[in-house]
């Protein structure tokens, strides 16, 4: 949380970006603490910050730099609304693959956090398009990676550095994207009044997934999802919320008018077979839930990122401890889900039930992270579970940020 | 390294890795000179063949101890020099570490050992259906590890992206001899920085990957693959251009000149269309109407820009047919040039006419020959110049087109790589492309995972910075050879 005795400014240029890290840095023999906001609207997200003495707003730093149609690629300044941007790109029948579940969000905090919505199982997150990157390092330098074409492996990546960073590692001022085709038509495949346990078992497939003598029921299983694959969803998100008959599962599919038409035929079939009983319309609009975080102002945002066979045991493993209290929405396809809790929740409970999923999770690669929580109850939760590599994580920061001048405290291991 | 610490080291490796994985022979060690790059040799002083993870760290270890320098290699078709060996270091060669680990269909994913060869793992699930989609066309021989530090792409990631978009966590060996985990493995999206993402493409600098986790993709339900050809590569750039503005994402879009279709036509008589000076082989794959869909919007594109023949293959052996002049193209100009230098170069798709126009003026102002072969749907360029080196002044005016084709990438604000990497064989392009501080600031990136400087060293960067205090300084203190990081060989 930002204190109001920090000042706020917000250089226009990255010349004043680069004007407002190096004067922090020259105040004084420790110099002073900068945290790094776009629109804000994720200030709550990740842990305490230690301490804050200006807050940098990128808010300043807007606008379209280049956009090239005929290329597919635009850059854009960091402090630019990602909704801004997209219409844009509309306008010449682009987008960009990456979305935020707030209106406001800006580029550069859409980036920093690593956020990514129901798109992210076609086209992966903002690390995974974005193609160049400027940003102003702790020490006040301006530094550059990659560039304006969409294949280039000269050099490190450091975009893959600062994606995700929490405004750990430096300041981005402008990000140059890989766009796609705004698609022709789609439709969105809706399974409503899923029971539970028919969705906590996406696909029927059994907890732990399959070992290599998976029996009959589960190579079915299989297949269903496999051929639901082959149909390329753009989306497949599940929403979890209330009572036990209120479970949803929504699929997305994009194209041409008559591809969208059969496939969405084809999905809906496939999933009315597996979620026998069940009914499977195909409507032209999102569910009012696509894309937006379970959780609200003040209460407890958790992100599951799962091995897909893994989601339902560990959605079953959450409802067991927190029954109707507990909403989960987010990707199925890809195993990224969000929680919602309220802050009246019983942090024991809480804290076990982490240590209980993480402890389950070991070796998989998954992970159940604290994104935000009120204070009073983050900081005494583990927010990130055991981070792999966290040493050299450590290190990354020494070189980048030695003074730790920028968001101290938020990030992985109190970086 | 001395000769002997070079001997001492062979003996304490062989006492832990069996005489056979080390090799001090020089005849032996020459056959490691080069990677595909064969005018950079260096004759390694070692060769250590290691099977396994652990075999690697006892390795990397050792090497630390001794303050000696290591490069790691797999199957060696690197075409930048990143597997130029170090005359004073170490060569840790990945080749018998060839087991595919486990497989894992329901979460998509395959664990791998560095050194299987990139078609092995779409080979192993291909009967259930699946595939894995970086296919450089070396793939057949390639090694994934080198995939990894190269983020090889391929044909077809004009689609599907590259290697980084497609590998979800590795295990790596820290050139303090640490083995750690990274990534995300059977998830998506691990808490902390984008380790992975940072260690793909490195080239083998930030340490050695001794198991990669690969994503694993369903096959698409159809595939269809035309051949285009037209009168000139004019017409064919022009026809790849109105394939984007169309709003295709085909899975491939390659192209050739006349020079590359004749040396082809020698090799693998591929039969491509009689007459044309260009052709461009478009797949598409998905879901099957939308790629019946798409395949007539291709037609008409290529109509428009005056094709003067297409053709589509109907089956799987037709297709190969088609591929096969593509994927024997570098091989096959050796038939038509004594010597050749494959460049590697990216432009903005917009640029490729006039790119491709300018590249033309400069080899006739030369009086070199450059065939053009490559990867037009995301504007990869690979000119191939020609050159004899027996000819006086040949090799000189190739490596000066080879120079200036680099020079135009970067005027239309390309790239100076694409896929091959940087390796030894551009580090004096980089300042370039970046400016000292983007430089030094990747070198910060460097001085995290490599404190001492051994990994792979005198690559990518023109000039290597000396990680001052390490955040362990015992590392850097307790080996001889390295003071502070600074190379003293
Ligand atoms: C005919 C031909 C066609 C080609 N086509 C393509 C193409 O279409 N697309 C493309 O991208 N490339 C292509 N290449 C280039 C080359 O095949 C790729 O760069 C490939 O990834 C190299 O793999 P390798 O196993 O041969 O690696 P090597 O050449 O052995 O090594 C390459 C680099 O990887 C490092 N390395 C190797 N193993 C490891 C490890 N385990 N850990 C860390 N670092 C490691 C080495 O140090 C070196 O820097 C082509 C090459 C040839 C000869």
């Amino acid at each position: 949380m930002v204190t109001n005795a920090a000042s706020l400014v917000r250089p226009a240029d990255v010349a004043g970006v680069v004007d407002v890290v190096r004067s922090a840095g020259a105040a004084g023999p420790v110099g002073r603490t900068l945290t790094i906001q776009g629109a804000g609207t994720k200030a709550a997200w990740g842990g305490s910050l230690t301490a804050v003495d200006i807050v940098l707003s990128t808010t300043g730093l807007t606008g379209v730099v280049a956009h090239e149609p005929g290329d597919r690629v635009v850059t854009v300044r960091s402090g630019t609304p990602l909704r801004e941007l997209q219409e844009t790109l509309a306008a010449a029948g682009q987008r960009l693959c990456v979305e935020s579940g707030y209106d406001d969000a800006t580029i550069g905090g859409v980036l920093a956090s690593g956020e990514a919505g129901p798109l992210r199982l076609r086209y992966g997150s903002g690390r995974d398009l974005l193609i160049g990157v400027e940003f102003v390092r702790a020490d006040g330098v301006v530094a550059r990676s990659g560039g304006r074409v969409v294949k280039n492996v000269a050099g490190y990546d450091l975009g893959r550095l600062l994606c995700g960073s929490f405004g750990t590692v430096g300041v981005i001022t402008t990000a140059t994207f890989r766009l796609h085709p705004r698609p022709a038509a789609s439709a969105w495949v809706v399974a409503a009044g899923v029971r539970k346990d028919a969705l906590l078992s996406p696909g029927g497939l059994p907890p732990g997934g399959l070992a290599d003598g998976a029996g009959t029921r589960e190579r079915a299983a299989i297949a269903v999802l496999a051929d639901i694959a082959t149909m390329v969803p753009s989306a497949v998100e599940g929403n979890l919320d209330g009572p036990d008959d209120a479970g949803e599962v929504a699929v997305l599919v994009e194209g041409s008018p008559a591809g969208v038409a059969a496939r969405a035929r084809t999905v809906q079939a496939l999933m009315a077979d597996q979620l026998a009983g069940v009914d499977v319309a195909v409507v032209a609009q999102p569910p009012s839930w696509w894309g937006r975080y379970p959780f609200g102002d003040g209460d407890i945002g958790l992100k599951l990122a799962l091995p897909v066979t893994a989601v339902p045991v560990v959605l079953a493993t959450l409802h067991e401890r927190f029954s109707a209290l507990l909403t989960v929405r987010g990707s199925l396809g890809s195993g990224v889900l969000y929680a919602g809790l309220p802050a009246t929740v019983d942090v024991r409970l809480l804290t076990d039930a982490l240590a209980d999923v993480r402890a389950w999770l070991a070796g998989t690669g998954g992970s159940v992270v604290v994104v935000t929580a009120p204070p009073s109850i983050r900081d005494g939760l583990d927010l990130w579970g055991e981070v792999a590599g966290l040493s050299l994580m450590r290190r990354l920061k020494a070189q980048f940020d030695p003074a730790g001048r920028f968001t101290a405290g938020r990030f992985v291991g109190g970086l | 390294m001395s000769a002997a610490t070079a001997t001492e080291l062979a003996r304490r490796l062989r006492a832990r890795l069996g005489a056979s994985a080390v090799v001090t022979d020089e005849a032996a060690r020459r056959t490691y000179e080069c990677d595909g790059l064969a005018h950079y040799r260096t004759v390694p002083a070692l060769v250590v063949l290691p099977e396994s993870a652990e075999q690697v760290r006892t390795v990397v270890r050792e090497c630390h101890e001794a303050g000696v320098p290591w490069v790691a290699r797999g199957s060696g078709t690197g075409l930048s020099g990143g597997a130029l060996p170090h005359a004073d270091g170490v060569l840790i060669v990945t080749s018998r570490m060839r087991r595919i680990l486990s497989i894992d269909l329901a979460n998509g994913r395959a664990v791998v050992e560095p050194g299987v060869i990139n078609l092995a793992i779409s080979r192993a699930v291909a009967d259930d259906g699946w595939f894995y989609a970086p296919d450089p066309s070396s793939q057949s021989v390639c090694s994934i590890g080198g995939n990894v530090a190269e983020n090889s792409g391929g044909a077809k990631c004009v689609k599907y992206g590259f290697t980084v978009h497609h590998v979800t966590g590795l295990e790596l060996c820290t050139s303090e001899g640490e083995l750690i985990r990274i990534g995300s493995w059977l998830a998506a999206d691990a808490p902390g920085y984008d380790l992975t993402g940072l260690v793909v493409g490195s080239e083998g600098t930030l340490g050695i990957v001794t198991k990669v986790v690969v994503r694993l993709l369903r096959r698409p339900e159809q595939v269809t693959t035309l051949l285009a050809g037209f009168p000139s590569m004019a017409e064919a750039g022009a026809a790849t251009s109105a394939l984007v503005a169309a709003g295709l994402v085909p899975a491939a879009v390659e192209m050739m000149d006349a020079l590359a279709i004749s040396a082809a036509e020698q090799a693998v008589a591929c039969r491509y269309p009689e007459g044309a000076g260009a052709v461009l082989i478009v797949e598409l794959d998905g879901p099957a109407v939308e790629v019946a869909e798409e395949e007539w919007t291709v037609r008409e594109v290529f109509a428009d820009c005056g094709a003067i023949e297409v053709r589509r293959a109907v089956d799987e052996a037709e297709r190969a047919e088609i591929w096969k002049g593509r994927k024997s193209a570098f091989a096959a100009v050796g038939r038509i040039s004594r010597n050749y230098i494959v460049q590697d170069g990216v432009i903005p798709r917009t640029s490729l006419a006039s790119v491709l126009a300018s590249i033309d003026e400069l080899a006739r102002a030369a009086g070199i020959r450059v065939a053009n072969v490559f990867h037009a749907g995301d504007g990869n360029l690979h000119p191939l110049v020609l050159y004899d080196e027996t000819v006086p002044g040949e090799l000189d005016a190739a490596l000066s087109v080879s120079g200036a084709i680099l020079d135009l990438c970067l005027a239309h604000g390309g790239s100076i790589t694409g896929e091959h990497g940087v390796g030894v064989d551009k580090m004096a392009k980089m300042p370039r492309m970046f400016s000292a501080d983007d430089l030094q600031t990747m070198q910060l990136l460097r001085c995290a995972f490599d404190p001492p400087g051994l990994a792979n060293p005198g690559k990518i960067f023109p000039t290597p910075r000396l990680c001052g205090e390490p955040p362990r300084p015992r590392s850097a203190e307790s080996a001889p050879g390295i003071h502070q990081g600074i190379e003293i060989w």
